[in-house]
């Protein structure tokens, strides 16, 4: 029985499935009319799924086989300026492809939503998981969720198209599993109605503000800017926009997640999730599939009589500023767990941002940084153990430098 | 052409912070920023319409024995001098209206 015809009946449906197959599930349940793919390690096999569903006549949307991440990109441009609904997914040297068109879709405010594989970068060489090409975007202006689960890819990405689709926010979605782990990690998946999905997420309205459209005759995207005449205060109120967007995201997404828990039964933790912090002395800060493996690192510390938790972003853009200060003014230490570095800073991406965070809490408290999962390394819960321990230790006045945690695996 | 004809499109209702979006129509024309005008040389052209084909914002128009330019569009690119198999086009710096 195919996956689609599992979800069409009415009684709760699950399948066994990887990642990649449960975000293409989503999005055959999100009725996309176009689909523009490329494929490329170790997303290929979410678009191959979505062009099976295509070919099956599962999943009636036009596919476009293009030449590259950059034509990916501007084609589904045209297709949203059109009033289409557009999926694409890419990673890696993929999204360094597509950079160009990229920074240019939230500017135009295309609800767009695009899986984000992530993939570590090159050099050296390599085809495996870690989150240095999210984090390399971090500033591109799209929306970022990252997923724990393999059941949290689906539920996402149909939410993504609420969240991108709504007026108060009007901007691309990135939902980003982890290569490899969640890729092609196989677990059973709870498939929602088709119906339900389709009452959830309404007729697409994607092009109300700016459209190709004879009926609507308009010049998209003019020459904005410079130093002259409205020039600056033009282009300082689309910007200034861009940023309310990205504010008001943060109350959408909440929404958008309660209301799919209501429907549907799973509650997912929308920006920060707090796990056994109520009366935990530290913390750490997880982001991604490696939060599982915290978890039972953190239960099994607790079992021994520590009072840790453990802090999980899921939204990382826009960055819930006040979700995590109220996490963070729980807790006297903090060991932040990045899946990328932050080249010159010497630490990762999410241990800067919690630091960052920190500032609005009032008080100062130790940290310490930990690298781990670059390319593919498998961060375990010994990996997080030891995590746990240094975190426990750390003080003020150490040598800040980062703890690599697969040094000598 | 028609198109052009008809009302604009009533952009009042959407948030002007949102998408940079253009929807009143300039009223420049090509030919008001053109540095270099095109004169055709009467005695040369033999009307075999090459101008016409290459000029990109077609402002070639038909006369009974010779070819004219829309000066309005014109915007003095000189692709029809280029073009021109007679060189009976010849481009005169444009020096004030």
């Amino acid at each position: 029985m195919s996956t689609a015809a599992v979800a069409k009946s009415n009684k709760p449906a699950f399948v066994v499935c990887e990642g990649n197959e449960a975000a293409a599930i989503g999005v055959g349940l999100s009725r996309p009319d176009v689909v523009a793919v490329y494929p490329i390690t170790p997303q290929s096999s979410l678009v191959e799924h979505l062009s099976q569903m295509i070919a099956d006549g599962r999943l009636n949307a036009n596919l476009m086989n293009v030449e590259g991440e950059h034509a990916v990109l501007n084609g589904l441009q045209g297709v949203a300026l059109a009033g289409g609904r557009t999926f694409t997914a890419t990673c890696g040297p993929g999204i360094a492809f597509m950079f160009e068109p990229y920074v240019r879709t939230p500017g135009l405010r295309l609800p767009m939503v695009a899986s984000l594989v992530t993939r570590d970068l090159l050099s050296p060489q390599c085809v495996w998981g870690g989150q240095q090409d999210a984090m390399v975007v971090r500033e591109a202006g799209w929306i970022q969720m990252y997923c724990e689960t393999v059941q949290e890819i689906l539920d996402t990405t149909v939410m993504a198209y609420k969240i991108a689709e709504h007026r108060d926010v009007m901007l691309p979605v990135n939902v980003c599993h982890d290569g490899n782990y969640l890729s092609f990690g196989v677990t059973r998946v709870e498939l929602p109605d088709q119906q339900a999905v389709d009452e959830f997420l309404g007729p697409p309205n994607i092009n109300w503000h700016i459209a190709l459209d004879p009926e609507r005759p308009m010049g998209v995207d003019p020459l904005t800017g410079g130093a002259g005449g409205p020039g600056p205060r033009n282009f300082v109120r689309y910007r200034k926009g861009q940023c309310r967007g990205m504010q008001n995201a943060l109350r959408v997404i909440r929404e958008v997640h309660a209301t799919w828990g209501e429907r549907f039964g799973r509650y997912h933790a929308p920006l920060i999730e707090e796990y056994r912090l109520e009366d935990a002395d530290y913390a750490l800060v997880t982001i991604g599939s490696m939060t599982g493996a915290a978890k039972d690192a953190i239960d099994t510390a607790r079992e021994a009589g520590e009072r840790v938790g453990l802090i999980k972003v899921k939204t990382f853009r826009p960055f819930p500023l006040e979700a995590m200060a109220a996490a963070l003014g729980k807790v006297n230490r903090i060991g932040v767990v990045d899946r990328s570095v932050s080249f010159g800073w010497n630490s990762g991406p999410v241990y800067q941002e919690t630091l960052a965070a920190l500032y609005r809490t009032g008080k100062q408290i130790p940290a310490i940084s930990f690298i781990g999962g670059l390319a593919g390394a498998d961060i375990t819960p010994e990996h997080f153990a030891r995590a746990i321990a240094l975190t426990r230790e750390t003080q003020f006045g150490r040598a800040q430098e980062p703890v690599w945690l697969n040094e000598n695996d | 052409m028609q198109r052009q004809s008809r009302d604009h499109f009533d952009a009042s209702t959407i948030p002007d912070d949102l998408a940079p979006i253009a929807t009143v129509l300039s009223k420049m024309l090509p030919g008001d920023w053109r540095s270099l005008r095109p004169v055709i040389d009467r005695r040369k052209c033999v009307k075999c319409s090459l101008c016409w084909l290459y000029c990109p914002v077609q402002c070639v128009t038909e006369k009974p024995r010779w070819f004219e330019f829309d000066l309005a569009v014109c915007k003095g690119c000189g692709i029809c001098a280029q073009e021109c198999p007679q060189r009976a086009i010849s481009m005169v710096e444009e020096t004030g209206r």
